[in-house]
């Protein structure tokens, strides 16, 4: 057994530290946004942090991932570099897509991020296809489908968990159960008490885990990414937890009471871990502080860089488009 | 069966595509295939008959009935070096997997900005004259020119069938391969010691100096039907094969216009916002100063695919060709 990352100095500090650099890198997105200086929209994962920190701790840097419209945590979490994802929301040349995804678009193959994707269950099959290739080579990896649970209505989540199932494909799908669905409770659309129960139909184990629990994400993803390295096939895993924020900047929260938001937002996952590791002795206050300033000075520097960066020129929009010229 | 295949043979546009799935499969590891019952069974129309055998289980892949996880996993493939070719066994199955094509694939290339490539085919049995009716029958080639990021391509014959996949496959944009299933059987000689043609290519099938007619995919044998028969009655009719639907290689098309001043488009789809009211606009726009009559199209009509007694009156035939090029000709 290894020791709990609660205890273990170096990956406590990190995890804070991603969860910090997630927390901050959306706040000042918000900010951004509510300045008129960011335009489109954005999806916020404020409140979900420890579930894509945890399940990427669980990963080797060359496993692969498919993100979500809601997917800043899961690039920040498999490494990506804030001052390049700053520069793709504020449509700049040096962002990851040159400016041309924004904020739910970015993918960077470098760390294993297949992509952010506008359509749910987008990204499900995809991971799937990531998973055979891996298989096929004979290499190992691994590749984790993050999605939400609204994604669990769609097509494609069925269809790529079907083949991952009949090919025993070495994946994970790993939902954030944030509870809605942008107004759609999940209790309510899904005839469940929950949402692993799903995974039996398909002949995959599927276990429910608290989301805003770091350590009991990172144990159920590390059981399943082994299990899948050593050749046994998907899991389904549903980790349980909260959006502080609206599904987008048009959210009015109608479909939910301010006490529920309230009564999620003092079990936030970044304050409960940070306890968890003063009580365990592991860290000090003066720590949390430090790690607290060293992603505040490391953010505001991206931001700045970011928007000093040249904006993406519409002269060559139709550059790429295809991979080959000759049209 | 020897590895190359050399000098010339006749053969059926679905052994011709089968061969050329074989020489891609040699010529590159990394080129696989997935769909549904193409393995030991060979597909519903035996394009890939034998290849499972030959090449074993994973590089020839059954998938359950999934288009959408086909396409996706195909996507998934192609971004860790793989070039996969999908077979969805009829036109109207691509509709499941539509999300994964027009929302996922056709963009991937302009979201890596260049930095990723996407080789995908999807190859896909179109059209009508099998008695099939609706879901088995359909012309659905609009919805994937209508798309940016995809090429679309369709033989009309079985050399062509042969290099055109291969080059399909060679491509790194994902490529909509549809196949004129009508014409899966009727011999052609295919040679395969010939030059690779660049797909991009429309090409004068037949040379003509009253009227173009154009189309593609099993329309061009209609075409030719039509221009023998009105050879008889004294009209010299132009044909021209598009073979990519998706960019349109104008260039020849607009040669032979400025040449003939009258052309007649013909397709299976219906008509409203189709392929040939696309190339009808174009060519009233590049052609304008040599028409000496509208572009005139040749259609199915805009209801769903009728059922089998039926689809020879809903399919056009050399008739509705050439009353269309009569008609182009009394202006």
């Amino acid at each position: 057994m290894t020791t709990p990352i609660v205890q273990d100095r170096d990956r406590a500090r990190e995890s804070l530290r991603t969860m910090w650099r997630i927390r901050r890198f959306e706040e000042a997105v918000e900010d951004l946004y509510g300045r008129g200086l960011m335009h489109g929209t954005m999806h916020l994962s404020i409140g979900q942090e420890a579930v894509p920190t945890a399940a990427c701790q669980a990963l080797n840097r060359d496993d692969y991932i498919t993100s979500t419209h809601r997917g800043h945590g899961h690039c920040i979490a498999k490494g990506a570099d804030l001052e390049r994802m700053m520069a793709e929301l504020l449509a700049k040349e040096t962002g990851y897509c040159r400016g041309r995804g924004g904020s739910m678009h970015i993918a960077d193959t470098e760390t294993g991020n297949l992509g952010a994707n506008g359509i749910v269950a987008g990204g499900v099959p995809i991971a799937a296809g990531a998973a055979l290739s891996a298989k096929l080579r004979g290499t190992g990896q691994v590749a984790l489908a993050f999605h939400g649970d609204g994604a669990m209505g769609e097509g494609a989540w069925h269809e790529g968990v079907v083949l991952a199932a009949m090919w025993q494909l070495p994946v994970v799908f790993l939902c954030e159960n944030n509870l809605y669905g942008m107004s759609m409770s999940s209790e309510r659309a899904f005839n469940l008490p929950q949402l692993s129960d799903r995974a039996k139909g398909y002949g995959i184990p599927g276990v429910t885990v608290d989301g805003n629990d770091l350590q009991a994400v990172y144990d159920v993803t590390a059981e399943a990414v082994e299990r899948a390295r050593n050749g046994g096939g998907p899991t389904f895993i549903e980790a349980k937890t909260y959006r502080w924020r609206g599904h987008s900047k048009s959210d009015k929260n109608l479909y939910r009471t301010r006490e529920e938001i309230d009564e999620w937002r003092l079990k936030d996952p970044i304050v409960r871990f940070e306890l968890e590791t003063v009580e365990a002795g592991t860290l000090s206050e003066a720590d949390l502080e430090a790690v607290r300033d060293e992603v505040r000075t490391e953010l505001r520097g991206a931001v700045q860089r970011a928007n000093a960066a040249p904006d993406a020129r519409p002269d060559d929009l139709l550059a790429s488009v295809y991979a080959e010229v000759g049209a | 069966m020897s590895t190359e295949l050399t000098g010339q043979q006749s053969l059926p546009l679905a052994k011709a595509i089968n061969a050329g799935l074989r020489q891609a499969m040699l010529d590159d590891e990394k080129v696989l295939l997935l769909g549904e019952d193409i393995g030991p069974l060979g597909g519903v129309f035996r394009v890939t008959e034998g290849l499972h055998a030959e090449f074993g289980g994973n590089r020839v892949l059954d998938t359950p009935l999934a288009e959408s996880g086909i396409i996706g996993s195909a996507i998934g493939l192609a971004m860790r070096g793989y070039r996969p070719v999908c077979e969805i066994q009829f036109d109207g199955f691509i509709y499941p997997g539509f999300d994964q094509i027009t929302s996922q694939l056709a963009k991937l290339t302009n979201r890596h900005q260049g930095s990723q490539a996407f080789p995908v085919v999807i190859r896909v049995p179109y059209g009508g004259h099998i008695g099939a009716v609706e879901h088995h029958q359909e012309s659905p080639e609009a919805y994937f020119a209508h798309t940016a990021g995809l090429r679309v391509l369709s033989p009309s014959t079985p050399h062509d069938g042969y290099w055109m996949i291969q080059e399909a496959i060679r491509s790194n944009d994902p490529v909509m391969f549809f196949e004129p299933k009508s014409r899966y059987w009727p011999k052609g000689v295919v040679d395969f010691d010939a030059n690779r043609t660049p797909t991009h290519a429309s090409r004068v099938v037949r040379t003509g100096t009253d009227v173009t007619v154009v189309g593609h995919g099993a329309m061009v044998s209609v075409l030719l039907q039509a221009a023998e028969i009105a050879e008889q009655e004294g009209t010299s009719i132009e044909v021209v094969d598009l073979r990519s639907l998706s960019p349109v290689d104008y260039a020849p098309l607009v040669a032979s216009v400025s040449k003939t001043g009258r052309l007649v488009v013909a397709q299976e789809a219906p008509q409203h916002v189709s392929l040939g009211s696309e190339i009808a606009a174009t060519i009233a726009e590049r052609c304008y100063y040599s028409l000496e009559a509208p572009v005139l199209r040749v259609s199915g009509f805009d209801t769903p695919f009728p059922p089998a007694k039926v689809e020879s009156i809903y399919l056009p035939d050399a008739d509705r060709v050439l009353e269309a090029v009569d008609r182009a000709l009394a202006y």
